[in-house]
């Protein structure tokens, strides 16, 4: 996951000035945006991976919306190795994706 | 004053138009036919399959459609042209918007044309009146020489001030009405526009951007604020891209408005469109044969409004006709007159207004609409007040 850049738009909100200049025509000049939008503090549900049941078929990263199924890639194979609690928001996708029979996924709610 | 050579020829106002897109020689044209501008586009693609421009010509299925494609060519930093009227422009509308809060500098060619219902191909200015809200510049034009130098100077103002422009010409009058039109070279009007210089390009990949994205609370209103400033701002760069045609071509063109025997002036009418042409000439019989001391301003940019012009030219006649080709069904008349109305109210010298709402769907507008306005003007300076803010000319009732 790449760090989290300074994010520009972040703290003091900007006046219409800076904006015609920075962002004429309210274009977000510095993209992407996405990786400085912590959607993992939408969830109110976290899928549980339980690393013992899985057959790494994939279907979880291929279903997951944010790209929040973490994998290891090597020449010869592809394994997923977690959730990235960051962008996860919850969804439960995974889990529904995830095969009955092999059930390696989970969701049980958060805490505090 | 560089004059540049011209060359006389007879074209109709759509052809001017045509020829105008030709010599700017956009990079991409997106249209869709209809009446009365279709010629516009259908000569204009001639060009194209000829080979006489380079331009990208996108033909689309409905106006909506044809906007669209202006707006993401213009992003991508093209120079960009249409055309259209009437229903087509209405079913233009919310990209409209979008292209100028974008800030895109699309110049369009409009033949303005009554709205439906009843349905009608003929000229007024309800359709055009509709997208006044819509952060376009606005020029109307009086004959067809006019149209086709704003055709070209339309495009150096837009790009200047980064905000789309249209130029129309009225419905059959102008747009199939032959005149005698001096027309540049291609190339002086190649080299007078010049390169676009975007303010941003949706292409430049090393610098990528988002585009519309959504804007909630927090910044919508800025953002429009920005926009706002920017209209506030094209004045300037209007009367810029005038000046420079002017001293280019060694041509004048009037820029927001065009006064006509005012200086003395009691009673003053305020006319947009071919209509002017009338408006004089009723002018100089009123004036040199029953000796009435009135005048007339011709509006021909009505976006940005011209409130200064219009607090200059008509603050000290005692007596304002405003007539409209358009009526805003809300009581009260067309827009010209509300607005001009907004634009002299605060002021301690203004005159008295009346509004006229005339030409309906192509209605014949002959010298005596313009007497009976007067008439009707000098009725109310005799002590009389109208039963309402505005009447009707010729209609029958
Ligand atoms: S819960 Fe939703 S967001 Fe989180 S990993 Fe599963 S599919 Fe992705
Ligand atoms: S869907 Fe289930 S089995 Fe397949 S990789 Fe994801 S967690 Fe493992």
């Amino acid at each position: 996951m790449p760090a989290p850049k300074e994010f520009k738009w972040a703290g003091k909100l900007k006046g219409w000035k800076e904006l015609a200049e920075i962002s004429p025509g309210a274009i977000v000049p510095d993209v992407p945006t996405s990786p400085e939008y912590l959607t993992g503090d939408w969830r109110s549900e976290r899928p549980i991976w339980n690393e013992g049941r899985c057959t790494h078929c994939l279907l979880c990263w291929l279903y997951c919306p944010e790209d929040a199924i973490l994998l290891e890639i090597t020449e010869k194979t592809v394994k997923m190795i977690g959730i990235d609690y960051d962008y996860c928001k919850g969804c439960g996708i995974c889990v529904r994706a995830c095969p009955p029979k092999v059930h390696a996924l989970e969701m049980v709610p958060e805490e505090g | 004053m560089a004059k540049r050579k011209t060359t006389r020829v007879a074209l109709t106002g759509n052809e001017a138009m045509a020829l105008a897109m030709k010599q700017i020689n956009p990079d991409v044209v997106a249209a869709y036919p209809i009446t009365p501008a279709t010629e516009i586009v259908q000569l204009f693609s001639k060009y194209v399959a000829d080979g006489e421009v380079d331009t990208e010509f996108v033909p689309v299925e409905s106006e909506h459609s044809a906007m669209s494609a202006c707006v993401g060519a213009a992003a991508a930093g093209a120079r960009v042209m249409t055309g259209t009227a009437s229903q087509g422009l209405a079913l233009m509308h919310e990209i409209l918007y979008i292209a100028s809060a974008l800030r895109l500098p699309i110049t369009m060619c409009v033949v303005n044309r009554a709205l439906s219902a009843p349905i009608n191909i003929h000229c007024d200015h309800s359709d055009t009146m509709g997208s006044r809200d819509a952060g376009w510049i606005q020029i109307y034009t009086e004959n067809v020489q006019e149209a086709y130098a704003s055709v070209i100077v339309a495009v150096k103002s837009a790009e200047k001030a980064n905000l789309p422009a249209l130029v129309t010409t009225d419905g059959f009058v102008l747009s199939h009405g032959m005149e005698a039109v001096e027309i540049f070279d291609d190339e002086d009007v190649r080299e007078f526009l010049g390169e676009r210089k975007p303010l941003y390009n949706l292409l430049d990949i090393d610098n990528p951007i988002t585009i519309g994205p959504l804007d909630l609370q927090d910044y919508f209103f800025e953002h429009k604020r920005a926009q706002i400033e920017a209209v506030f701002e094209s004045k300037k760069h209007i009367y810029d891209a005038h000046r420079e045609f002017e001293e280019f071509f060694g041509v004048k063109l009037p820029v927001f408005v065009e006064p006509y025997r005012l200086d003395d002036a009691e009673y003053a009418i305020v006319v947009m469109g071919s209509s002017a042409g009338t408006g004089k000439d009723a002018v100089d019989v009123m004036r040199d044969e029953r000796g009435i001391k009135v005048g007339l301003l011709r509006m021909r940019i009505f976006r940005p409004f011209p409130f200064e012009e219009i607090q200059k030219y008509l603050s000290k006649v005692k007596y304002l006709a405003v007539m409209d080709r358009a009526d805003s069904l809300n009581t009260m008349g067309g827009p010209l007159a509300t607005e001009i109305a907004r634009a002299l109210y605060h002021l301690s010298e203004r005159p008295i207004i009346h509004n006229f709402v005339y030409g309906l769907g192509g209605r014949d507008v002959p010298l005596e609409n313009f007497y009976e306005v007067i008439e009707k003007m000098q009725w109310i300076a005799a002590g009389n007040t109208p039963e309402r803010m505005v009447d009707y000319v010729g209609v029958r009732e």
